[in-house]
């Protein structure tokens, strides 16, 4: 198991150098960071200086080795536009991702896997019926505009709801969250539907599909000539069959809730990662770039190797020729 | 006979389609005493597998018994409610499927599954289904079954894998098993294996059986008595001797004809000419009438019914004369 974690380790090294080297690149080629920092008035001695202090004049191999080096040491340079240090920055905006990602995700879980049963299930009943048409809704909506939508109902009619910000948080060491206190658990509802309702149907379609399929199997019937009770047949033969590809699915899509929260966190000013890249763009804080896209690829990475160990916990077919289980 | 242990009467099976009914199955009788195996034979579409998935109540939707009537052991099983019939799958009526290698669910070991089968239907403990599920595999030949009892179905060859679904079938112990080409999956030389294997368990437990295949080699060796289908009806049944020896219908006859016999050399098999019709498309009168060598008139006006022949019964007007062998009746 331990040689199995070492090999996916080992392969996520090239993807995470190749993320590195596009970001190590907007440096040299999105905006010129001399000029930024230069501001409008400059002599050339002050320019080559700056140049040389930054390490500009150096080859660009040594750039990049430079780069790598101060990258796994956490350290990504100083924010052009707020001065401070990007990991800083990175670390205060992180636990508000983190826990908007992770509720959304759970109400896409939650709703998504039951919803999906049932449908596949029941798949001739009204209710499942209305699930479908309103997976079409939740898949066809962009989500900025759930989000206004939501807004509108929750916050501005009915008035039950904040439509920004986080709320009161508490913090917990260096983790900020909005968890413990109400008014940041009302905060966290609007952005976590907004970003978890494609997700959630997205899922509740696949699961569906995979009933369906699995429900035509062999062994379920086998599993029905056996006597075996309804409950038993569904959720665990069936369901069970059907979590290698879901499981699969929603490892990506939260890695994608986590990268593209950005829409969502714009939406309802929500005070992650997502808005601090996205007011990063609007002035080309490069080093703020350039260590969010790393650190979303080190996510993907992190995720897709829970996923293969879900697989394995999963499916006995996988864990054949590596020594049994 | 015995009281019999399982008894169908007139079953007619019909599937509503956008054309019309079809009748899949139409006036099925027979019966099987304790301990007793019936062989079923036909082509494929006969009705077969349908009569077995009727008697465990696992019709495909939307198939549904439409008339008849199914007795076990004298109860009527056909109209129970979903959660009673199912009671009586696994517990009285064990079922074994065709191809092993999709009949195991692949993420349960095979002693979850077994386990799991008993705890469902016998007032055990965990532990003591633990101890009789590897019992069970020993019973059916699997070697180390001690240490196998915690494998995959994956790590199981096809052979070995349907020695577990027949492990699976029995281990509730019910009355009657049905086998539905328990050996066509199988490589020829695993099928002598297996078929000796159910033939010795049913016997020792006492089983009856409808063991359904078209391998009328498998139904010389295994069954008591045999009935052969065509079109849903059954047109012969029979002890298994006179029904191979001495075929009354001449549907029978031209299956017999058709299995190779092993000491002659021979330049071509006989076989029926045509097909066996779709449902849709059932002839009236007889429905073998089209391809029946020895058609006459009343053949393509009549449906026959079983009616006794020799020590068979037949469905075929031939047979309609009482000096044909009524008096065996």
């Amino acid at each position: 198991m331990t040689a199995f974690i070492l090999a996916r380790l080992l392969q996520a090294v090239p993807v995470v150098l190749t993320v590195a080297l596009i970001s190590f690149l907007m440096f040299t080629y999105v905006g010129d960071p001399v000029a930024i920092m230069l501001g409008q008035d400059f002599t050339e001695q002050q320019r080559t200086q700056l140049i040389h202090e930054l390490g500009l004049d150096q080859p660009i191999l040594m750039q990049f080795a430079r780069f790598v080096g101060n990258a796994l040491r956490g350290e990504f340079g100083l924010s052009y536009r707020l001065s401070r240090p990007v990991a800083e920055l990175i670390a205060e905006r992180a636990p508000a991702t983190l826990e908007l990602a992770g509720c959304a995700a759970l109400f896409a879980l939650a709703l998504g896997l039951p919803m999906g049963v049932y449908t596949g299930l029941y798949r001739n009943s009204w209710l499942s019926r209305v699930f479908l048409t309103f997976s079409l809704i939740g898949v066809s909506l962009p989500t900025f505009l759930i989000g206004i939508l939501l807004i509108l109902v929750f916050s501005v009619w009915l008035g039950w709801l904040p439509s920004f910000g986080r709320g009161d948080t508490v913090q917990l060491g260096w983790w900020s969250t909005g968890l413990l206190t109400l008014s940041g658990l009302k905060a966290l509802v609007l952005p976590s539907i907004t970003l978890g309702l494609f997700q959630l149907t997205l899922i509740m379609r696949l699961v569906r599909a995979e009933m369906l399929e699995v429900l035509r199997t062999d062994y379920i019937k086998f599993a029905r000539a056996r006597g075996l009770t309804d409950r038993a047949i569904n959720f665990g033969h069936a369901l069970k069959n059907t979590l290698v590809p879901v499981i699969t699915i929603a490892g990506l899509q939260l890695g994608g809730i986590i990268a593209f929260a950005i829409v969502t966190e714009t939406v309802f000013q929500w005070p992650g990662m997502g808005l601090l890249f996205i007011q990063s763009v609007g002035v080309a804080d490069i080093p703020v770039m350039a260590a969010y896209l790393l650190l979303i690829a080190l996510v993907f990475v992190a995720i897709n190797l829970i996923v293969d160990l879900l697989y394995y916990a999963v499916d006995p077919r996988l864990r054949i020729g590596r020594g049994g289980h | 006979m015995a009281a019999p242990l399982l008894e169908v009467r007139d079953l007619r099976v019909e599937f509503p389609s956008r054309r019309g009914t079809l009748t899949a199955l139409d006036g099925i009788s027979f019966a099987i005493a304790p301990g007793e195996v019936l062989g079923m034979v036909g082509e494929s579409g006969a009705g077969k597998s349908m009569t077995g998935a009727a008697v465990i109540g696992l019709l495909e939707p939307p198939g549904r018994i439409a008339g008849g009537e199914i007795r076990l052991a004298g109860e009527r099983i056909d109209n129970l409610p979903y959660e009673r019939l199912r009671r009586l799958r696994g517990k009285r009526i064990g079922a074994i499927f065709q191809d092993p290698l999709t009949t195991l669910n692949p993420l349960y070991s095979v002693g979850r599954q077994l386990s799991e089968t008993m705890l469902t239907h016998l007032p055990i403990s965990p532990a003591e289904a633990r101890r009789r599920a590897i019992g069970w595999l020993e019973q059916v030949g699997i070697p180390a079954a001690a240490r196998r009892i915690d494998s995959y179905p994956h790590e199981f060859s096809g052979g070995m894998r349907q020695r577990v679904v027949i492990a699976l079938a029995l281990c509730a112990e019910p009355d009657l098993v049905i086998a539905d080409e328990p050996t066509t999956a199988l490589d020829v030389s695993i099928q002598a294996q297996v078929i000796a294997l159910l033939k010795r368990l049913a016997r020792e437990q006492g089983t009856a059986m409808l063991l359904i295949t078209h391998d009328m080699g498998v139904i010389a060796e295994t069954a008591d008595r045999v009935a052969v289908m065509y079109a849903g009806r059954i047109v012969e049944i029979g002890p298994v001797r006179d029904v191979v020896k001495a075929p009354r219908h001449p549907y029978s006859a031209g299956l017999m004809a058709a299995i190779p016999p092993l000491a002659a050399r021979i330049e071509r098999l006989a076989q029926i000419e045509g097909a066996m019709p779709r449902l849709a498309a059932i002839p009236p009168g007889c429905a073998f009438n089209p391809r029946c060598p020895q058609v006459f008139a009343r053949c393509r006006d009549a449906r026959p019914v079983l009616r006794p022949a020799g020590a068979s019964q037949a469905a075929c007007w031939l047979y309609d004369d009482p000096a044909g062998g009524g008096v065996h009746g």
